[in-house]
């Protein structure tokens, strides 16, 4: 138990008004923490209390009584017996009366009315004391917004929480709510308000009951909110949104059928209102309450209800022409919001009661009278917009009601289906012959666009209809409706016309018709099987007609475009719906077809629409997609040699864009779809099948373009496929490059040292790497990018040569697969021999022993006998000749790929690559710089910049994501976080060798691999040592500025730079050097090579505006004459951030511009 | 000072949708052309009422030209009245704004339309003189009200 005064001096710090809010707060918190620990009980904590709650000082009482109703707040969750309870809310109930201490006994009835069952509630009389007391004393309109809040807390929470205490409260309790919620303004007690309302009436749901005589008197307080407007602008400010509001308005006019008298009227009345946001509503409100008010409620309401739906759908209509809608003949439109809720509700009150807004739809004159006009011939392309939207609304009014149930369906088609039919020239066509011979009937009838355009609209709505049906259980036999016999009676001639339409579209252009015709003959394609007017038969002239016309109009972008689509819709159904007869048809007539187009020349479309619909259809399913594959595979098989030997032209295309084909869209398809990996398998193994089986091949411009596409269609088929079949994809790679002529490795002793004869293999056979060489080695390297780290590569050594051997030649793919091997090697061998089972470390060894990387002086990569007094020799072999150089370019590029797949496994060997790298940029240091050295050596310059730039964007290559290899596709081996432990492990290396190096070249070579670090290195890893990056940072940019060659990675500084200056970890470190960034900036505002620099640095500065005033005052004026300059940009980009920025750095001081 | 609003119902039009410039296109002519001044000036707030000079039709992109090479722009502008005494307010506005946001080297014109003013001359004469502009704007509340014009955030 805690001694009375340890509580004591809590209550008296509450109580006391002079202490601040943070102490009241931790007091009362204090106390409940002994409250809900027993170390008090709330019987002595009341008997404490007793002077402060019963005092005549108000101020204190109301102090007092606040304080027992935080406690309780905060004692909800502990058990309190019945006693307690029954004599606390009895005493708050009391004071409800208090008006000078309201609050607290607010806060306390809700506290212990909200109390959950099992820790004790209060019961139903005390509650009823509540509500009378509430009734009694409370003026509502009379307290402040969080008093009145609490009110309607206190009073929602007894309606829902004790209904039977309230029901027999009856008139008293809604005159009471009348007069609580009247003129109530506040958003946050509306929300509440609307809720009372709602549970109030659902509660009394009795037409003749209390509420019933006080729903005109609730209705015309809550009718004068609709349609909510809100004049806050920010709805965080007051925590609640208009579209909260609206929603709880919305509830609370359809919680009772009673409110429909009042509600109905004031909703159509609105609709006549100007303003588009309160049409919305109301039509929002009206499709909502229909249904709760029920059917016969609202049959009354019929006529106003169409009549105002008529008014915007047909005799206003808003929609507005979508944007692809020029080139179909203007009837795509998009409805405006006002139209769509319009919809909704016709829809809900078609639902609910069909034949009497049929009644009235189907009788509208105008609209009889709209349908009647259309039926003689006319031209789209001269009909005046507005009669264009009439068409669509109507089109969807006619929609809507068929769609809503069999019965409206016969009547609609009964009512306008013959109509139309005789004006579009259809007969009955009961021929017994399937032939579709050409009806002599006038062609003009044909072309009736508006009879055509709804007579789409129904079939679509009859479809969605019937396949509505088909996905309930209950399946009604709908061939005996009436309107299905009518379809079914007119279905040839439709389909004659619809077939016409698509002939006009290859006659001229008349695409409205195309629209229609595809349309139509895709829904009528699209009918369930069951459904009968569809005959197979009539379904395979269909999809034939659509494969004629997609053959010979791919000159007509759109409606090529259209005729696909609903080939590709017909198949996406066939497949959805299992109709395996129409399934066998569509195989045999639209995809045979089109796979028998890749190889031949017919017909005569780009080859890049021909594999586009290939593909479209292929990706309906399954089967499909396996048909195409195998005519995919035939086509690879049949022209690869011709492409890959002869380098014939059309042979490449096609090869190129199959693969392509295979690479962008039919591997992730099966991949995402839960294909086999066969596909992937039977590709690698075809193209590695026809690569053995030819023995030369030329080399032209193409090829190597037919080369990337093979190897990207190589790594992305290996990568998809499993261990074993990785497995035998490498071995029977390898045959093929074993029998190649890159094997004279086979002959020389490379088991241990290779110097000499790798050296003389270097300069002898590299450069005559033939032709099919480069594509083996390429295939061969791609197939080892994609492997999973499980899968076993044989000979390994000998792979590992002839890679070494090719990166050298400055084959980046081969460099590519050695990182990729040493990356994902395993890192311990059990067995050692040779050419067996490579662990990581062998590898690294036999890799970094190889002599090529010589010719660096500091080569700390193995510190092995290879070098000796080797190191002089290699030097001036280096400076020897250009041809070296540029071997030892490749060379750096190569080591920087083994690099990246070390450090993404965060394999030690890195540290080595790194100190080669930074001994190739300080080799020169030694020999002091070149412009002051007192006898430069003729063309040094030329050659060993170019090898330190590479050294330097080794470090690019090392952490930037590539596509191409070495990421999570392709099965790499990354270890969490390398970027920053690389980061972490460089960047002390980096610094020193600057701060020791005094020559130009060299400093900004260093300061060039610097940038390539911060650039790629997550900001969150450097944002910690900001303040020291920042000066080095600074340093870099004036030092790249000096060169062009360094534009690229100043821009990707700058990036850093400005990444920083918003991170508010940075801004400390930014305030500490503002004045030297803001003067490196304004250089760079004015950096002459390179636009977006000069962009990204006015932005940096204008961001600088935000710092502290005192900060970036005195840089001001200097900041001002910058960008007044820059307003004279030649681009356009940049001046409009100078003005935006010279704004920002003008009003830190005063609004004018002068300085 | 209680007078009445010069124009008290003013035709607020809509405001045109922004043209998007083509991004990315390194070789594009960027050199000044009347949109890129009409986008500067087409937000400056009305005197009078809470809507740009754009919604109240007051400028449009036609009415603007420039000069790159000789380093010129003309803008002419219509007064919602004839007798709007606004007028001069909207001119230095425009000139204050253009002021901002080009280098000093360009020479600004600014003009009422042609007949829609009733003191065409005057106004003209007054917004095209450089001691009369800078006379104006030390005058406290008019460089006030030109100020809530051109930085006003009501729109």
């Amino acid at each position: 138990m805690a001694k009375p005064t340890e509580y004591v001096k809590h209550i008296e710090s509450y109580v006391d008004s002079s202490s601040s809010p943070s102490q009241q707060a931790a007091s009362v918190d204090a106390l409940a923490i002994l409250l809900r620990n027993d170390l008090l009980t709330l019987e002595a904590l009341v008997r404490e209390l007793d002077l402060y709650l019963t005092t005549t000082d108000s101020i204190i009482r109301s102090r007092g009584i606040l304080l027992l109703g935080e406690l309780l707040t905060q004692l909800e969750l502990k058990p309190l017996s019945d006693a307690a309870i029954h004599s606390l809310i009895g005493f708050l109930t009391e004071r409800l009366e208090d008006w000078r201490a309201l609050r607290g006994a607010l806060v306390g009835c809700l506290a212990l009315l909200r109390r959950k069952t099992d820790v004790g509630v209060v019961t139903e009389n005390d509650a009823e004391a509540v509500m009378k007391s509430y009734m009694q004393y409370l003026q509502v309109q009379s307290m402040g917004q969080h008093d009145r809040k609490l009110c309607f807390e206190l009073l929602e929470c007894l309606l829902e929480r004790y209904p039977n205490a309230v029901q027999p409260l009856g008139n008293e309790l809604f005159y009471s709510i009348c007069e609580g919620i009247d003129e109530e303004k506040d958003p946050q007690c509306l929300i509440l308000a609307f809720h009372i309302v709602e549970v109030a009436a659902k509660l009394f749901p009795d037409p003749s009951g209390p509420f019933a005589s006080y729903a005109a008197d609730i209705f015309e307080i809550l009718g004068r909110y609709f349609p909510i407007h809100f004049t806050h602008p920010k709805s965080e400010d007051i925590g609640v949104s208009r579209d909260e509001l609206s929603r709880a308005l919305l509830l609370a006019f359809a919680a009772t059928p009673l409110f429909e008298p009042f509600a109905i009227p004031l909703l159509l009345d609105k609709l006549s209102s100007s303003l588009p946001s309160a049409k919305v509503e109301s039509f929002k409100y009206l499709g909502y309450c229909a249904p709760m008010y029920g059917s016969d409620r609202m049959a009354k309401h019929g006529g106003a209800l169409w009549s105002s739906v008529k008014d915007v759908l047909y005799t206003s209509p808003e929609s507005a022409l979508s944007v692809e809608s020029e080139s179909d003949g203007g009837m795509i439109f998009e409805e405006s919001d006002i139209m769509v809720e319009a919809l909704i509700l016709l829809e809900g009150l078609m639902q609910q009661n069909s034949d009497l807004l049929l009644d009235m739809i189907l009788g509208d004159e105008d609209i009889n009278n709209f349908i009647c006009s259309f039926l003689k011939p006319w031209d789209i392309h001269d009909t005046p917009l507005q009669l264009r939207q009439q068409l669509h609304s109507v089109g969807r009014l006619l929609a809507v009601s068929a769609k809503s149930s069999m019965a409206s369906c016969n009547r609609v088609f009964e009512k306008f289906f013959p109509q139309m039919m005789e004006a579009l020239g259809c007969s009955v066509g009961n021929h017994s012959d399937e032939s579709f011979a050409t009806e002599d009937r006038a062609l003009s009838s044909r072309f009736n666009y508006g009879t055509l355009y709804l007579c789409v609209e129904l079939l679509d709505a009859c479809r969605c209809l019937v396949l509505g049906f088909k996905e309930s259980t209950s399946f009604p036999d709908f061939i005996h409706e009436k309107w299905c016999c009518m379809l079914h009676g007119f279905c040839r001639s439709l389909i004659n016309i619809f077939f016409s339409n698509l002939e006009a579209v290859s006659g001229n252009a008349q695409s409205s018709f195309a629209y229609t015709g595809v349309k139509g003959l895709q829904l009528l394609a699209t009918f369930p099987r069951s459904f009968a007017p569809v005959s197979l038969l009539l379904f395979e002239n269909i999809l034939l007609k659509l494969v004629s016309a997609i053959t010979s109009n791919f000159d007509k972008k759109f409606s090529w475009g259209l005729e696909l689509k609903a080939l590709v819709e017909i198949g996406l159904y066939i497949e959805g719906y299992q109709e395996s007869e129409k399934a066998a048809t569509f195989a045999r007539i639209v995809v045979d077809k089109f796979v028998s187009w890749i190889s031949s020349d017919e017909p005569a479309m780009p080859l890049s629409l021909k594999m586009q619909a290939i593909c479209e259809t292929g990706m309906t399913g399954i089967s499909n997609m396996l048909r195409i594959v195998q005519g995919m595979e035939k086509a690879i098989s049949a022209k690869f040699t011709q492409a890959y030997v002869d380098g014939n032209f059309e042979s490449v295309e096609l090869v190129i864009k199959v693969l392509e084909c295979y690479s962008a869209r039919v591997l992730p398809w099966f991949e995402m779809n839960g294909g086999s990996e066969e596909v992937a398998w039977n590709l690698a193994a075809i193209i590695w099948d026809k690569i053995d089986n030819s023995s030369s091949v030329n080399l032209t411009v193409q090829n190597y373009e037919l080369l990337g596409a093979a190897m990207t269609a190589m790594k992305q088929a290996v990568r998809r496929c499993s261990q074993e079949s990785q497995e035998k994809i490498v071995n029977r790679a390898f045959r093929v490059l074993s029998a190649s002529t890159l094997f004279p490795l086979k002959d020389s002793p490379f088991a241990t040292s290779l110097s000499n004869s790798e050296d003389s293999y270097l300069n002898h056979h590299v450069d005559r790497v033939s032709c099919r060489d480069e594509w083996i080695i390429s295939l061969y390297a791609s197939v080892v990018i994609a492997l999973r780290p499980q899968t076993h590569v044989q000979n390994l050594k000998m792979v590992l040569q002839l890679f070494i051997m090719a990166l050298t030649k400055g084959h980046i793919p081969s460099a590519q697969a050695l990182g990729s091997l040493v990356n994902k090697l395993p890192s311990k061998t059990n067995e050692r021999h040779l050419s067996q089972e490579y662990g990581v470390e062998e590898a690294i060894d036999v890799i970094l022993t190889s002599s090529i990387w010589n010719f660096c002086q500091s080569n700390t990569l193995r510190k092995c006998s290879l070098f000796g007094g080797g190191n002089e020799i290699h030097n001036t072999k280096c400076l020897a000749g250009l041809n070296h150089t540029s071997v030892h370019i490749s060379a750096i590029v190569g080591l920087a790929w083994i690099g990246k797949g070390l450090i993404m496994r965060g394999h030690e060997g890195i540290k080595d690559i790194t100190m080669t790298f930074l001994g190739v940029l300080l080799e020169n240091t030694n020999n002091g710089d070149f412009p002051e050295s007192c006898d430069p050596i003729e063309g040094k310059e030329q050659e060993v910049i170019p090898l330190m730039k590479s050294a330097a964007d080794a470090f690019h290559i090392l952490l930037s994501d590539s596509e191409d290899c070495l990421n999570r596709n392709y099965h790499s081996v990354i270890r969490p976080l390398y970027k920053q432990r690389f980061y972490n492990s460089v960047m002390p290396l980096l610094l020193s060798s600057t701060r020791q190096s005094n020559s130009i070249i060299t400093r900004s070579m260093l300061f060039r691999s610097f940038a390539h670090v911060i650039s790629e290195t997550p900001l969150s890893a450097m944002i910690s040592e900001a303040n020291k990056l920042i000066p080095l940072l600074l340093d870099s940019l004036s030092t790249l500025t000096e060169d062009v060659m360094h534009k690229d990675v100043i821009y990707n500084v700058i990036l850093v730079l400005s990444a920083i200056l918003m991170d508010k970890n940075g801004q400390v470190a930014v305030l500490e050097n503002a004045q030297a960034i803001i003067n490196q900036l304004i250089g760079l505002a004015a950096y002459p090579h390179m636009m977006v620099i000069r962009e990204t640095a006015i932005q940096c500065l204008g961001a600088m505006s935000e710092l502290p005033y005192a900060r970036i005052y005195p840089s001001r004026t200097k900041v001002l004459q910058a960008i007044s300059k820059a307003l004279d940009d030649p681009k356009r980009a940049v001046r409009q951030e100078a003005v935006r920025c010279r704004q920002a750095w003008a009003s830190i001081a005063s609004r004018s511009l002068h300085f | 000072m209680t007078l009445g609003l010069i124009n008290a119902n003013p035709v607020v039009h809509a405001k045109k949708k922004r043209v998007a410039r083509p991004l990315d296109d390194p070789h594009a002519d960027d050199a000044v052309d009347p949109l890129e001044i009409y986008d500067i000036v087409r937000d400056i707030r009305d005197p009078e009422h809470p809507y740009s000079l754009e919604q109240l039709s007051v400028l449009s992109e036609e009415s603007i030209t420039v000069d790159e090479k000789l380093g010129r722009i003309l803008i002419t502008f219509t007064p919602t009245i004839q007798h709007c005494s606004m007028a001069t307010v909207i001119g230095l506005c425009l000139r204050e704004k253009l002021k901002d946001c080009f280098p000093a080297h360009f020479k600004v014109d600014i003009k009422v339309a042609p007949g829609s003013h009733a003191d065409e001359e005057a106004v003209n004469k007054q917004l095209n003189d450089k001691e009369r502009v800078a006379a104006a704007l030390e005058n406290p509340n008019l460089r006030q009200l030109v100020t809530e014009c051109l930085y006003s955030s009501e729109l």
